[in-house]
């Protein structure tokens, strides 16, 4: 299921009429085991302001009067709601009840996925398509505008940022990334430079990345049928690899699960192909 | 009067943001009393497109504890939620210390800090205290 489909449950930690106040302490606790565990938790005070909740169920926690959760009043109710009494329990014996109501109203669970994917700053993105020519694994596409967007983000390489190497405006960021620009922070005057050097570096490697590779493979192959030479072929591959994990921060994992030169030429004339029906539609 | 809505992301899978301001922030939001919404991972809702982001950017102003503002602008926009510029102030727990992002939540003051346009370097943070 599309993770934009899928429902989700908010845990409430409710301190308003009717309930006691949790104590700080075991309200760190819990949050904290909670959050751990992928939930988003709200906690309620009298007169306080949160955010409603949509597509998705709530449990309400708390130290009801006389220990006794109150029953919610309509369960056809588009927000299903179920209140549950902690009097007593410790934040594990929390976490278990969030955990046995997420499943039961069959609710995401969460921490199967990094969310790993590019965010795109539409201050800086100019269009231009290179992410949606360069990324292999379909994460990019346009919407009715022809304007770029990430549409495919599970479809993303954890850790890798190499698409935000190759814009030439530093407009992709992904915010889980180690360092400035591409986790959001202020673009600098000397990043661009940096960014454009990058891309050179690929120009270098012969056009683009993909290119260079399939050269790399090609000519490994042909020596590989003259010379019969298996460990040497591996090892022009390996070099080529490791230039290119280097040039773009790419994790070796994601180049080694690469697919054939031929496939990688597939989708490469796939993607390019996209690009350049967006950038032809632009134009129009 | 009620003061603006607080958001705060734990950022649960990346460790990009110190552990200890994560905690610290967190812990004095439990000690304060105050209402307030905590996700696990910004990020996450963002992919599922999660409605209760386009809630809270119609509730008025908000104050969120997470990270960049560059990037947390473009994460509501990506969930089809695009902040206010004037009504959101973000703290960020990735180069903020503990003490000023809590001095800001709790400050009656809002100061809107997202980017308008391209950021330049002068939008960018201060360095966290040593």
């Amino acid at each position: 299921m599309p993770l934009t489909t899928q429902t989700t449950l908010r845990v409430v930690l409710y301190e308003g009429t009717d309930a006691q106040p949790l104590d700080s302490a075991n309200t760190f606790t819990t949050l904290t085991a909670l959050l751990e565990k992928g939930f988003a938790v709200t906690r309620t005070v009298a007169g306080g302001r949160v955010a409603p909740h949509e597509r998705g169920s709530l449990l309400v926690l708390g130290k009801f009067a006389g220990g006794r959760a109150p029953v919610a009043e309509s369960d056809s109710a588009q927000t299903p709601v179920r209140f549950q009494d902690i009097t007593g329990l410790d934040a594990s014996r929390i976490v278990e009840t969030a955990e046995a109501a997420r499943s039961e109203s069959g609710a995401a669970k969460h921490g199967e996925w990094k969310p790993w994917f590019p965010v795109i700053d539409y201050d800086r993105c100019t269009n231009c398509m290179q992410c949606l020519s360069f990324c292999l694994f379909g994460v990019y596409g346009v919407d009715e505008q022809n304007r770029i967007q990430a549409q495919n983000h599970d479809n993303c390489k954890t850790n890798c940022p190499a698409c935000s190497r190759v814009c030439p405006e530093a407009a992709i960021m992904f915010p889980k990334y180690k360092a400035g620009p591409i986790n959001g922070d202020v673009v600098q005057d000397s990043d661009l430079g940096r960014e454009k050097m990058k891309v050179d570096i690929s120009a270098l490697l012969g056009g683009d990345v993909y290119s260079a590779l399939r050269q790399r493979s090609d000519a490994a192959k042909a020596r590989f049928s003259k010379e019969r030479d298996d460990k040497k072929a591996l090892q022009e591959r390996q070099k080529c690899l490791a230039k290119l994990a280097t040039a773009g921060d790419i994790p070796p994992e994601v180049l080694m699960s690469l697919p054939s030169p031929e496939e990688i030429m597939r989708r490469a004339e796939e993607a390019k192909a996209k690009a350049t029906a967006a950038l032809a539609a632009q134009s129009k | 009067m009620t003061g603006p809505r607080i958001l705060y992301c734990h950022c649960q899978y990346a460790q990009v943001v110190p552990p200890e301001v994560k905690e610290a922030v967190l812990r004095k939001l439990c000690e304060s009393g105050v209402a307030f919404d905590a996700v696990a991972d910004l990020c996450e809702l963002s992919a599922r497109q999660d409605p209760s982001l386009k809630r809270l950017t119609e509730g008025g102003a908000v104050k969120i504890a997470a990270c960049f503002p560059r990037a947390v602008k473009w994460l509501f926009h990506t969930a089809r939620a695009d902040l206010p510029l004037d009504g959101v102030e973000v703290l960020n727990m990735r180069v903020q210390n503990a003490e000023e992002v809590a001095a800001a939540l709790f400050s009656p003051e809002l100061k809107p800090n997202l980017p308008r346009g391209k950021a330049e370097a002068i939008d960018a943070p201060k360095a966290a205290a040593a």
